[in-house]
């Protein structure tokens, strides 16, 4: 009888991907009509232990997770997400599943469809019997009512606005009938501010029912409106469970970041104001679907390293890939005062930027192509290196790019049985040093590095990171470096920059405390100081 | 929340026209096409119906049985061609053991019904493999099948399996003929069953319209939600005036001395493509459907949603490839000869030209685009070859318009079906 007070208990949960331990001895407890907020930084966790909660086949296709799931009081194996339905765990997910050509009722009832009750339709097999479109269509509507949204049930989903998909999914889940957990996954990410405090209001009115609810969000401040309870993971810990009376959003950002950071580099203090500005970006937007950057103001000065830090989808990774016109960017863009042609990449690379992607596999490598050739590819095309010209014709200068590769292999220290070797056979640490040597042959002004430690191995993080404070340092090149690991942009930067939907939320000294760090990454800085200045 | 947000833009007439313009423009290209190539043939109308007529009876189950993999998010099923062979396959055999009439229709029936689903079965399966290019997977596996088809009745019948009939086989005892003569054995064995004048069918299909306006102001009177009151109403009047106005037309055709008086109209078949429309609403409007449609929209989603979606996916093609195999028997008994090599070759083409005339594309199709279509397409066959003979003396001219129009029409909606998801997503973007 002792856990029967609580609705779901995960108990000791840990799970292993591939030896790397990614949950670690994890305790989540809810009780009924409560909201329990899940926090924690991108990688911290919460998606795979909400991954477990589902039996999503990622968990049990890499050999399943330690620790036990108790439902009502009583032990519960989930092994897929249609038994996780059928025990009353729902999930409004925050990509929305649901399809834009169907009607409202049609997407709540999605594979629910009600079955008309006459005679002809009992005598039919399960597949052929007919939809009673009626039903459905009343019971939506008490589905969407109890939510207080007076929008038409047989209306298309197509063209809706965002706000209004949200509550649908949120209508489809409490339209199941023995709903007893609902996971709201980053439900506000994409809501404006009226709509997110509609979908919260709904949130509390759910929970009022006695559905336990488990919100899972970055916004400290939702946080502290509807949440009873607090859970906070980071690096797939457990660090601690609080009574939402008992905390502040300061103590949250802190616990939410917090770990010791060593300084690579004693960098000196640079006094800013008389530094020219390489790079000033002026109401930039870039249309990356997932990473969109709305309307940034951003300068960079020369020599220094930029850290541009935040959290995932809120825009980071859209900043490098539109100033090298990989996706549809507009704006301003100033390069040492003068403007930069957007949506050209090949102007970007005469402009003297280079670009070491975040997507090292797709954009950055030619995979089954030579060392050599990876590195040399770029500057053959856009600076005329490496080539022989006899009039109309040119070929490609094999001793040249010979001669070169050697060189980039000795100097970055690229393991490799030879510049022959192809690239997909090479370990992620060293793929992403030919992506750097293939972006230093541009002999760059400017570099622009997304995600350089992304999938290696802490001994090539280490040299990765080195080798880009060398360039810094020998060759003054001006370094952006795009990182979701805050740990890493505070060991080598200068100053990082922290983007929030899509803005700068601000600019902070490596040195600078965590609970800034934490705040500015949920987007509550500005909130917050300006209501102190007040 | 509670206020209403504005759901239905009230466009501008002239916005309405071009939209329609721009979503149809193949139908209305083809209808003018259609037109201009019936004002040049100098054909009178009572031959050209009853051509066209013929051309329906023949056709329409071929091209109906294209819907259903259109809704299942599977495109286009050119591998109808496989269900073509199973019918095929049942009057090679049915003709060999000498079974005429409407019993060995039904024979054939039964027969090609097995072949026809492990077939579907099959291509399914495939189809599953190779998602997002299932269009020219089903129109290679067409080619393929066609080889295997070919090695059988080529080379097997006769020497591996043995068969001894000197009319269907070749003078050297291995292989089948090239075509086979239905006459006296399937040919007209639907068709002939039951024969009504034109004006008779006319009248009959009058006082059905007017049967299904009739029900339609009884729901209404009964009741109907609001949303649904335009589309109801529309309906009344649509089939009530539609049903008198064909009454009136068939009585005075009646007590004219038209040619039209003379044409028979194969009353059984007619109602049999009548009944296929029907099964397409029943299974649309049933539990199946709305998941045929659900993958067909979006696959993953429907598959978080509990739908499995791969077996929804073959289902819609067994369905596809029966109702190919049962199409295939209604072509060929109307028409009397099966050519044995080449009879399934085009099946595919021209059934899925003549749904895309129809105003369907890849991702969308119903009853009307492919009874439209059929009579759009055949109409162009009818009248090309001999507008092109008045016109320039030559009817291959003509012949040649046909065969280009069928693979061109083919090409065109593929083509303007990825323009208009580029355009699409690109709006999507800014």
């Amino acid at each position: 009888m002792k856990s029967q007070q609580y609705v779901l208990k995960m108990n000791n949960i840990s799970k292993e991907y591939y030896g790397t331990r990614v949950l670690n001895n994890i305790n989540l407890e809810i009780k009924a009509g409560e909201i329990h907020a899940l926090l924690g930084e991108n990688g911290a966790g919460k998606s795979t232990l909400m991954n477990i909660l589902f039996g999503m086949s990622v968990i049990h296709s890499t050999g399943g997770f330690q620790g036990e799931i108790e439902l009502e009081g009583n032990k519960v194996d989930i092994h897929s997400p249609l038994q996780a339905m059928n025990l009353g765990i729902g999930m409004v997910h925050q990509e929305f599943m649901l399809i834009p050509g169907y009607t409202i009722t049609e997407n709540i009832k999605l594979n629910r469809e009600l079955i008309k009750k006459d005679f002809m339709n009992r005598l039919m097999p399960a597949p052929l019997k007919q939809i009673d479109f009626d039903e459905m269509n009343k019971e939506a509507r008490k589905a969407l009512d109890t939510l207080d949204i007076g929008i038409e049930e047989w209306v298309k989903v197509a063209g809706l606005p965002v706000g209004y998909m949200q509550f649908i999914e949120i209508a489809r889940e409490i339209d199941k009938q023995n709903i007893k957990v609902l996971v709201f996954d980053e439900p506000t990410a994409v809501l404006t501010e009226s709509e997110a405090e509609n979908l919260l209001k709904a949130m509390k009115k759910i929970a009022s029912t006695g559905i336990a609810i488990i919100f899972i969000t970055h916004r400290l401040d939702e946080v502290m409106e509807v949440a009873d309870n607090i859970t906070i993971l980071r690096d797939g810990q457990f660090i601690t469970r609080k009574n939402k009376a008992d905390t502040n959003v300061f103590e949250m950002a802190e616990l939410m970041v917090g770990r010791q950071i060593e300084s690579m580099v004693q960098h000196d203090v640079k006094d800013y104001d008389n530094q020219p500005v390489s790079i000033s970006l002026k109401g930039f937007n870039v249309a990356m679907p997932g990473e969109e950057v709305r309307n940034l103001n951003l300068d960079i000065y020369q020599g220094e390293i930029l850290g541009i830090g935040g959290l995932a989808g809120q825009g980071k990774i859209g900043i490098a890939n539109g100033i090298m016109g990989l996706y549809p960017a507009w704006g301003e863009v100033l390069i040492n005062g003068q403007p930069l042609t957007l949506n050209n990449p090949k102007e970007s690379i005469k402009r003297n930027l280079a670009f070491v992607s975040e997507d090292r596999r797709g954009v950055g490598l030619l995979l089954d192509t030579s060392i050599e050739m990876n590195i040399a590819i770029t500057a053959m095309q856009n600076k005329d290196k490496f080539i022989k010209k006899y009039g109309l014709f040119s070929q490609k200068n094999h001793s040249e790019i010979r001669k070169h590769a050697l060189e980039m292999i000795q100097k970055l220290d690229i393991r490799c049985i030879g510049p022959e070797q192809i690239t997909r056979r090479l370990s992620g640490g060293n793929q992403q040093k030919v992506c750097i040597a293939r972006a230093l042959t541009l002999d760059p002004m400017i570099l622009l590095v997304s995600e350089p430690t992304r999938g290696i191995d802490i001994g090539a993080k280490k040299l990765v990171l080195d080798t880009l404070i060398k360039l810094n340092k020998e060759l003054g090149i001006t370094i952006i470096i795009t990182s979701s690991e805050l740990a890493e942009l505070r060991s080598i930067c200068h100053r990082i920059a922290i983007v929030s939907e899509g803005k700068i939320e601000g600019i902070l000294k490596p040195d600078d405390s965590d609970t800034d760090y934490g705040l500015m990454m949920s987007g509550e800085y500005n909130k917050l100081k300006s209501k102190e200045v007040i | 929340m509670a206020e209403l947000i504005e759901v239905n833009k009230k466009d501008s007439v002239l916005d309405k026209i071009k939209k329609f313009a721009l979503n149809n423009m193949v139908t209305i290209m083809f209808v003018i096409i259609c037109y201009i190539g019936f004002y040049f043939s100098n054909l009178t109308f009572a031959f050209f119906i009853n051509d066209l007529i013929t051309r329906i009876a023949r056709n329409s189950f071929l091209v109906l049985a294209l819907i259903i993999p259109v809704l299942a998010g599977m495109g286009l099923n050119f591998a109808i061609v496989l269900g073509a062979m199973a019918g095929q396959v049942a009057i090679i055999m049915v003709t060999h053991w000498g079974i005429v009439g409407w019993q060995g229709f039904f024979l054939c029936v039964l027969i090609s019904a097995p072949l026809a689903i492990i077939f579907g079965y099959l291509t399914g399966k495939l189809l599953n493999k190779t998602k997002g290019q299932e269009m020219i997977t089903s129109l290679i596996l067409g080619f393929f099948a066609n080889g295997l088809y070919q090695l059988v009745f080529l080379i097997m019948v006769g020497s591996v399996i043995p068969m001894h009939n000197e009319t269907l086989l070749l003078s050297s005892g291995v292989g089948l003929r090239v075509s086979i003569d239905l006459t006296g054995g399937l040919k007209y064995a639907i068709d002939d069953l039951l024969r009504w004048t034109f004006p008779k069918t006319l009248m009959m299909l009058g006082s059905a319209s007017i049967l299904i306006g009739g029900f339609n102001i009884y729901k209404y009177i009964k009741g109907v939600p609001n949303y649904l009151k335009g589309k109801i109403k529309l309906r009344m009047i649509g089939y009530v005036l539609a049903g008198i106005s064909l009454v009136i037309y068939s009585i005075i055709i009646t007590n004219s001395n038209s040619l039209l008086n003379n044409i028979k109209v194969p009353i059984i078949t007619m109602v049999i493509i009548g009944l296929l429309c029907l099964f397409n609403i029943f299974i649309s409007k049933a539990k199946i459907g709305q998941d045929f449609r659900t993958v067909g929209q979006d696959r993953h989603v429907a598959t978080v949603s509990g739908i499995k979606s791969d077996k929804v996916r073959v289902t819609a093609i067994v369905i596809s490839t029966l109702l190919a195999a049962w199409g295939q028997l209604f072509f060929l008994q109307n028409l009397g000869t099966l050519s044995t090599y080449g009879s399934h070759e085009q099946v595919g083409m021209f059934a899925i030209a003549a749904l895309l005339i129809g105003g369907a594309s890849v991702t969308k199709a119903n009853i009307g685009h492919a009874l439209l279509g059929t009579v759009l397409f055949h109409t162009l066959f009818i009248v090309s070859p001999i507008a092109g003979k008045n016109l320039f003396g030559d009817a291959q001219l003509g012949e040649y318009f046909r065969a280009f129009v069928a693979y061109g029409v083919i090409g065109l909606s593929l083509g303007m079906h990825a323009w208009k998801k580029q355009l699409q997503s690109r709006r999507r973007l800014s």
